[in-house]
Order: structure tokens, then C-alpha cells, then sequence
């Protein structure tokens, strides 16, 4: 488990180039940082400043090696390489709210946004222009969309969003892709097609509504989806006729991450700090919490005197010199984002998380399954 | 100057109804939820009386107000509730909560909340028991699912 503390200001976002060699990160400022590791310390090697406000999404695309950054200042920028620098191209959101996060799709043709502005901007690039266009997809949509997730087949993408629901769109561009095959979450996918949304006649949910939709991720193959909601629950949907829809409400405070690491587990992380392993049972239909992924630290037990025992009741209210407040997680603050190392979402091996405090944290899958008795990866 | 800048009668709209991108929850048809009904009341003071309180509590639980606007309605049903939730003994508390499902930890804390609100006589100190139990149980989960909860009990 490597934990590294790149500054002390929060990581608004990060992503990894191809080779895991190089991290862009957001400083919570206007700029983007890209380190590059030197065996263990990580130097900055670039710095790009474009944006006008908060860098609130990166995603490096792997092959092509382009970055497209979105910020609070309404603009996403395509930086690609070029002579060693990166160089920024303006794509025109036509939003006019601040975007909140973007990503590539798989096939790298074209990418998607979502924002403050109740809609989800796909752009691709035109080529006898040569600039990026984009087209909307705005309806059902009625408050900002938090995070977004492509699934495999290049098309789909699936929208948490402040309106409490994750919805799968069909993000079809005729110009850039021929038309796709059927998938389990339907057959007929125009531009903007909406084939699921979360929550709409779903009975049986005492709760009702539920949370702001923090993070979405489809599975390796596509057919399940995944999000978690700031009502602390995670809830897994698997594309199909029947169309199940599988909740757990934990304990924990909510996650604002998640991502699949193999076809049947889910790791997430919020704001308690931790990763958490969840596994979903596809023949019971339900998700059941895996075990809490964090190597606690040593606590030092040593005798008290009688003087600190005072001073700690006068101070803490409770005689006892560490009380469970204190953080032994490897992350001091919340964790806002993470991210898959090697391994892809069907055999992950290891993952990444970044957070508030400034730091990122690698996790081996093989150490952790090793050091915690109980944690079983299906 | 001119007429107009004599009433302030303008200064007393609501602008925020006027908005068109207003977000507006879902109508759900609330109206067949009338809290725990007469039948279950009487129900639950014999179950009182009897010393069955586990039951009393069940039943108390079911069908909760969640989903109508009537307030009436609703105060009822937390009086029922903290009703019930003062007659059972100190010892007793644990194992009632342990009683509950997932849903139903999620739906006393509800209520817990909601008598927090109107506090009166004895009812914090009973609340507050209630509340560590229940956050045993629950978790912190439990009570961010009260907070971020759009429908209340």
C-alpha cells in the first residue's frame, strides 16, 4: 500500500496515462499538474494552464495519449502532445453552468460532460472542420449530473445525477460509429435514448428518493451498473428483461466513489476515509458489504498515568487516551475519486485513490485479500 | 415619480415559484397511507398493557406517513410512536432494536428524529436512549438517511 502526499490542498481529480507513469492531477486551483514517477518520489513535469476556474474532470485517454480536462469556467479543453508540450484545444460546451465531470469513451472518438446545466454534452470531432462539436442530451435530465461512466460498446453512458437517479443514454453519433448491436439494456438506441432509470416506479423503497447519485460504473462487460448515492447506499442494476435493481444501505457515511474490480465486486470509498469491498450476488440479487479495505495502523497501548487520565477526561470526556475519532486510516479526508491501475474492471490488481488531503494511495489487491482475514474477491 | 414605485406589494413574491427549472419532487399517491390506523391502536395499548411491547413496536412501525401531506396525519403517528417508545424499560431497548430489519432501524430513526423536534417533558432523555441503540444497529448510514430523506416520516 503506497501512499503518497502530493500537496495539501484536495485533489479535485486525477488520471493515469497508459503505463501508470504519469499522473495529471487538479491542485484544487485553475491548472493541472502532471507528475512523472521516478522510482518512488514523483516530480511535476508540466503544468498546464488554461482554465479560468476550478479544474473539476481529467481523463487521459490511453491510447491516443490526449487529456481533455473541464472546469468551472463552463470550457473543456483536448490537450495532446505535441514536441513534449502539451497543447490545449477549446471545445465549445454551448453550457452555461460549470461542467463537473468528463470522460473518454472507450473507443476514444468522442467524450462526454456532464454539468451544472441539467445536461450531458457528447462531443466528437469533426474532421473537415477540424474542431470539436458537440451535441446535448438534455432530457429527462433535471438537476446537475455528478459523474458519468461509458459502457464498452462505445454508445451507451450512464449519468448520476442531483435529481437522485442514475440513468443509462444512449450516446449514439452517427458520424463518428456505425450502428451498435443489441445489448441487454436495449435494442433501439437513437441519440439521447434513455434505456434505464433508477428509482422510477421502483417499489418496495421505503426511503423514496434517496441521495444525490455521487459516482456511476458499469462492469467489465457492460451488463451490470453500479452507483452509489449520498443516502449511503449502493445499488447495483443488471441490464435485462427483469432489470433487477439490488440496494444495500450501510452504515458508513456516503461514498462519493466506486469502481467494479472484478464482474461480481465493487470497491468504494467516501467520506469515511476508507475503501470498502462490496460483492453482488447476481443469482440472490443482492449487494452485501465485503469488508473494510484499510491497513489499520499499530496503536501504540501504553499504561496511562493517572495525571493523563485527568486531563483526557477534562479534554475528551473519556478517560481513555485514543478514543475511535481518531483517523488510523491511510487517507486523513475524505476520498473523492479512484481508479483502476492494472487489471482492467474484470481482473483489477491494483487501484488508486486520491482524496482530500492532498494525497493519492495505491491498494494491492493480492496484499489486501492476504491481510484481511475474512475478504473474499469473487 | 411614477405610480408604480408606490406599492412594494412586489417585494412579497415568491420569485422561486416562478421558475421554470424548479425542481418538483414526484407525486406519489399518498393517500392511502393514514399512518398506523385506529385498529392498530387499540391494538397497541393492550399490546402495552399486556407487556408485549416488542409487538407494540412492530406494529407501530408499520405503515408510516411517509408519503402523504396531511400534517395531522403524521403528528399522529409520532405521538402512537413516542407513545410506545416511553413504555418500554432501559434493558428492554436493545433487543427490540435488534428486532428490526434494515428498514425498519432506518424507520425508528426516523421517528427519533421527528420527536426530537417537539421535545417535551421526558421524551429527549427517552429519545436519546432509543438514538444509541439504534446507532449500534444503524450505523451513521442510518442517520444520513434520515438527513438526506425526501419524504419524511
Amino acid at each position: 500500500m503506497a501512499y503518497h502526499s502530493f500537496l495539501l490542498e484536495p485533489i479535485s481529480c486525477h488520471a493515469w496515462n497508459k503505463d501508470r507513469t504519469q499522473i495529471a492531477l487538479c491542485p484544487n486551483n485553475h491548472d493541472v499538474h502532471i507528475y512523472k514517477k521516478d522510482g518512488t518520489k514523483w516530480t511535476k513535469i508540466h503544468e498546464l494552464k488554461e482554465h479560468n476556474g476550478q479544474v473539476t474532470g481529467i481523463d487521459w485517454a490511453p491510447d491516443s495519449n490526449r487529456i481533455v480536462t473541464c472546469g468551472a469556467d463552463r470550457n473543456a479543453y483536448v490537450w495532446t502532445q505535441k514536441e513534449g508540450s502539451w497543447k490545449p484545444t477549446l471545445v465549445i460546451l454551448r453550457i452555461n453552468r460549470a461542467a463537473r465531470c468528463v470522460k473518454w469513451s472507450p473507443r476514444e472518438n468522442k467524450f462526454a460532460v456532464g454539468s451544472g446545466s441539467r445536461l450531458i454534452s457528447i462531443c466528437y470531432f469533426e474532421q473537415e472542420n477540424d474542431w470539436w462539436v458537440c451535441k446535448h442530451i438534455k432530457k429527462p435530465i433535471r438537476s446537475t449530473i455528478l459523474s458519468l461512466d461509458w459502457h464498452p460498446n462505445n454508445v451507451l453512458l450512464a449519468a448520476g445525477s442531483c435529481d437522485f437517479k442514475c440513468r443509462v443514454f444512449s450516446a449514439y453519433i452517427k458520424e463518428v460509429e456505425e450502428k451498435p448491436g443489441p445489448t441487454p439494456w436495449g435494442s433501439k438506441m437513437p441519440f439521447g435514448e434513455l434505456l434505464f432509470e433508477s428509482g422510477a416506479g421502483a417499489a418496495g423503497q421505503t426511503a423514496g428518493g434517496g441521495g444525490w447519485v455521487h459516482s456511476v460504473c458499469f462492469s467489465h462487460s457492460g451488463n451490470r451498473l453500479a452507483w452509489t448515492s449520498h443516502d449511503s447506499t449502493v445499488a447495483v442494476a443488471e441490464g435485462g428483461k427483469t432489470c433487477t435493481v439490488s440496494s444495500l444501505s450501510s452504515e458508513t457515511l456516503p461514498l462519493l466513489c466506486l469502481t467494479f474490480i472484478t464482474e461480481n465486486s465493487l470497491v468504494a470509498a467516501g467520506h469515511d476515509c476508507y475503501p470498502v469491498l462490496f460483492v453482488y450476488d447476481s443469482a440472490k440479487g443482492s449487494v452485501a458489504f465485503g469488508g473494510k479495505l484499510d491497513v489499520p495502523k499499530q496503536a501504540a497501548q501504553k499504561g496511562i498515568s493517572a495525571r493523563e487520565r485527568f486531563q483526557n477526561l477534562d479534554r475528551r470526556a473519556s478517560a481513555t487516551q485514543t478514543t475511535e475519532q481518531d483517523l488510523n486510516t491511510l487517507h486523513k479526508n475524505s476520498i473523492s475519486q479512484i481508479s483502476v491501475l492494472d487489471g482492467g474492471r474484470s481482473k483489477c490488481t491494483k487501484f488508486c485513490t486520491t482524496g482530500m488531503d492532498g494525497g493519492m494511495a495505491i491498494w494491492d489487491v493480492k496484499t489486501l485479500e492476504s491481510a484481511m482475514k475474512d475478504l473474499k474477491i469473487v | 415619480m411614477s405610480k408604480n414605485t408606490d406599492s412594494d406589494r412586489f417585494r412579497r413574491v415568491d420569485v422561486d415559484e416562478y421558475d421554470e427549472n424548479k425542481f418538483v419532487d414526484e407525486e406519489d399517491g399518498g393517500e392511502n397511507q393514514g399512518g398506523p390506523d385506529e385498529a392498530e391502536v387499540d391494538g397497541l395499548i393492550r399490546h402495552i398493557i399486556s407487556g408485549n411491547l416488542n409487538a407494540a413496536l412492530l406494529a407501530v412501525l408499520k405503515n408510516p406517513p411517509i408519503n402523504t401531506k396531511n400534517q395531522n396525519i403524521k403528528e399522529r403517528a409520532e405521538q402512537l410512536v413516542l407513545k410506545v417508545l416511553s413504555s418500554f424499560k432501559s434493558s428492554d431497548i436493545e433487543k427490540a432494536v435488534g428486532s428490526l430489519d434494515r428498514a425498519g432501524v432506518d424507520l425508528l430513526m426516523k421517528y427519533i428524529y421527528r420527536g426530537f423536534e417537539k421535545p417535551s417533558d421526558n421524551s429527549s432523555a427517552v429519545l436519546l436512549q432509543w438514538h444509541e441503540k439504534a446507532l449500534a444497529v444503524g450505523g451513521v448510514g442510518c442517520i444520513v438517511r434520515v438527513l438526506t430523506a425526501r419524504k419524511t416520516v
